[in-house]
């Protein structure tokens, strides 16, 4: 796996630009979560947020996707400035994210999940849900049939009518994943999804972002405390630490980085190994 | 045909029947005299009401007590219409279903405007549509009034009397509805935005202003008809089992087709978490403000109906203490769950104001709200799932969908 990132990295730098932040910044009040905050990410790019707590990282996954709207800076998605819209805009622009803690409609479905975030592609209107003509009835078996095809690319098929908050974690995480994948992102943005899980589900989890990415063209932008799956999937860094930005880089170079080690590690300790 | 019957709509259309004939008959052969005859159909409107507050606050988890206020529009928007008319007065009928059809036109217009702007505030949406109502209302009493008039009382006028009262009637309901409808609108833009608990407050404050201009409606509004605290009398007795039946009906199709659709889903997905349902692309402000408009459209309904078997509307009856009521037949019959709020509805108006008014002492009045908020404590501590709990008339159900054949999973896996 480590071998890979290294032969696609110079090819992407060629690939058209799919998301532009630039100079973004965030007060709230007079703490400064963000501050000159740059990245740009290329299509079919997989690439890495990291940073100690309260770094900023969240945030700025916030900001991307309307949940806030930034102090200053632009962000740009597919060249449309998407500062200012709302949140439902921008995933319908192609922008999905997942949450730190996991956020299901967990007293509902498992396939209502999927098929409440295939509602803007429904292809009926209101009234043809009071009338339940057969535009309506055609549309919505073709939307259920979709929605089971995809449970099934993720092993979920089986569970379809659980009520998503009885699944186990790994499930719901995969679920949550689901959910962000049926709104048709060109970028997935994944906020920890590795947090609470036990080494196996780590594991299994990789080989989900890796077969996701390449099952659906995505482009992939990651924050994740645990090393070991940044250094692994990763092909570009960036560590961010008090919202500014401290270094970037191939996994291997930000490793050995001596503000990155101190950010995480502390002054004394310089040795990573 | 038979066979065409035999699933869950087959069952209720014929059960529907069956109940529309039953009562039918027994009223037309007197067994049920008036009081049991506006028992029941008391039971149909605060049902209707009901239905519609659980919209709000069971489907969609938005807490509300404003439910009494836009029962109340309904039942005065409704009779104004009516006892204009019964005094050949055709303004209230062509300001009413002009005005509601020019305000829905240019709801349509104001967004298709504000769609082509960035970041748009609360209040400036707000302002606009309130704008857009204030001017298709101003159009249809200076504009369409003095032209249309007249020719509604002839065109009307030349029909047999049977006729135009039912067509009437119709647009009475049809009006009440929908000034509820438009006032919910205009109110939730930004009351909605607040949360649930601030939501609560600001629908309380809602339905306390509705009463207030209620009682001065003569003084304050232009309204004398309505004579204010007094009470407005000479409301005509149009409301008969086939509209009760009708209405009643339509409220439930609509409801249960609205919460079955991907719309509804949508309705679930905000109660469930709004952050999440925003971040799945769904425009949180739509799925608020759509069953708080239905819900307060079903209440308006419901005014129309009950206004014109009461006969006598007074403010008093619109009080927030009474606003209670529709929050405890939700509570008790569950939330989330239409059989629930059926069932309750029509048992609560059946035994507090049947039953127990013919056979508990007089003075039971002033002990009821002691008694119903005893019993709400009771019920959120015993069962808070509602008495029916997780059941729904098989019509009603929103079923598991089947799993899907092996095979096809399969095809599927090879595509990927």
């Amino acid at each position: 796996m480590a071998g890979r990132p290294k032969g696609l990295a110079p090819e992407i730098e060629t690939r058209p630009v799919l998301l532009e932040v630039s100079k973004l910044t965030q007060f709230f009040g007079n703490l400064r979560a963000v501050y000159d905050f740059s990245l740009t990410l290329h299509a079919g790019e997989l690439v890495g947020l990291i940073g100690p707590n309260g770094a900023g990282k969240t945030t700025i996954f916030n900001l991307i996707t309307g949940v806030y709207y930034p102090t200053e800076g632009s962000i740009r998605f597919r060249d449309v400035e998407i500062v200012g819209l709302p949140s439902y805009e921008i995933i319908q622009m192609g922008i999905a994210r997942t949450f730190q803690n996991i956020r299901l409609f967990s007293d509902l479905t498992v396939l209502d999940n999927v098929l409440i975030a295939y509602h803007p592609h429904a292809g009926y209107s209101l009234l043809d849900s009071f009338r339940r003509n057969k535009r309506f009835q055609a549309k919505e078996a073709e939307m259920t049939a979709r929605a089971q095809d995809f449970l099934a690319i993720f092993g979920l098929d089986e569970r379809q009518n659980d009520i998503a908050g009885s699944l186990p974690y790994g499930l719901q995480r995969r679920l949550e994943i689901a959910r962000a994948l049926a709104t048709r992102p060109q970028l997935l943005i994944l906020d920890e999804p590795a947090a609470g899980m036990n080494p196996q589900e780590v594991e299994q989890l990789m080989e989900l972002i890796h077969f996701i990415r390449e099952r659906f063209h995505l482009t992939i932008l990651l924050v994740e405390h645990r090393m070991q799956l940044v250094m692994n999937i990763c092909e570009w860094m960036t560590v961010v630490d008090f919202g500014e930005i401290i270094a970037r880089g191939q996994p291997a170079e930000v490793q050995h980085n001596a503000q990155v080690v101190e950010a995480y590690l502390g002054r004394q300790t310089v040795d990573l190994k | 045909m038979l066979k065409r019957l035999k699933n869950p709509t087959g069952y209720f259309i014929l059960g529907g029947l069956a109940i529309f004939l039953v009562v039918q008959i027994l009223l037309s052969a007197g067994i049920l005299n008036n009081f049991w005859r506006g028992i029941i159909f008391w039971g149909a409107a605060i049902t209707m009401v009901t239905l519609g507050l659980n919209l709000i606050f069971g489907f969609n988890g938005q807490f509300s007590l404003g439910q009494y206020g836009f029962y109340a529009i309904g039942a005065y928007g409704a009779a104004d219409v009516t006892y204009r008319w019964v005094h050949e007065d055709p303004s209230g009928v062509v300001v009413v279903f002009f005005g509601l059809w020019l305000s829905l036109l240019l709801y349509a217009l104001v967004s298709v405007l504000l769609r082509r702007f960035y970041g748009i505030t609360v209040m400036t949406k707000f302002t606009a549509y309130l704008l857009a109502t204030i001017l298709a209302f101003w159009v249809a009493v200076k504009v369409l009034l003095p032209v249309l008039g007249p020719v509604t009382m002839t065109l009307l006028g030349a029909l047999p009397e049977a006729v135009s009262q039912q067509i009437v009637f119709f647009i009475a309901l049809l009006g009440g509805a929908g000034l509820a409808g438009i006032v919910s609108f205009i109110f939730g833009i930004p009351v909605l935005e607040l949360g649930s608990d601030y939501f609560g407050i600001a629908t309380l404050s809602f339905t306390i202003i509705i009463k207030v201009l209620l009682d001065n409606t003569d003084t304050l509004l232009p309204f004398p008809e309505m004579k204010g605290a007094r009470g407005m009398i000479g409301i005509p007795q149009w409301t008969t089992w086939p509209w009760v039946f009708g209405t009643f009906m339509l409220v439930v199709v609509v409801m249960r087709n609205l919460l079955h659709s991907s719309s509804g889903r949508t309705i679930l997905a905000v109660r469930e978490d709004e952050r999440a349902a925003e971040l799945v692309g769904i425009d949180v402000n739509w799925a608020k403000i759509l069953p708080f408009v239905m819900g307060s459209i079903f209440a308006g309904l419901a005014g129309g109906i009950r206004a014109h078997d009461m006969a006598f509307l007074h403010p008093q009856s619109f009080n927030f203490i009474q606003s209670f009521n529709p929050l405890i037949i939700v509570v008790f019959g569950g939330l989330g769950s239409m059989t629930g709020t059926i069932l309750t509805g029509f048992i609560w108006i059946f035994l507090l104001e049947g039953l127990l008014r013919l056979y508990l002492p007089s003075g039971f009045e002033t002990w009821r709200f002691v008694v119903y908020p005893l019993i709400l404590l009771l019920m959120m501590l015993l069962r808070s799932e509602g008495l029916f709990g997780e059941y729904e008339l098989p019509f009603l159900r929103r079923s598991a969908l089947p799993l899907r054949r092996k095979v096809a999973s399969e095809e599927s896996e090879e595509v990927a």
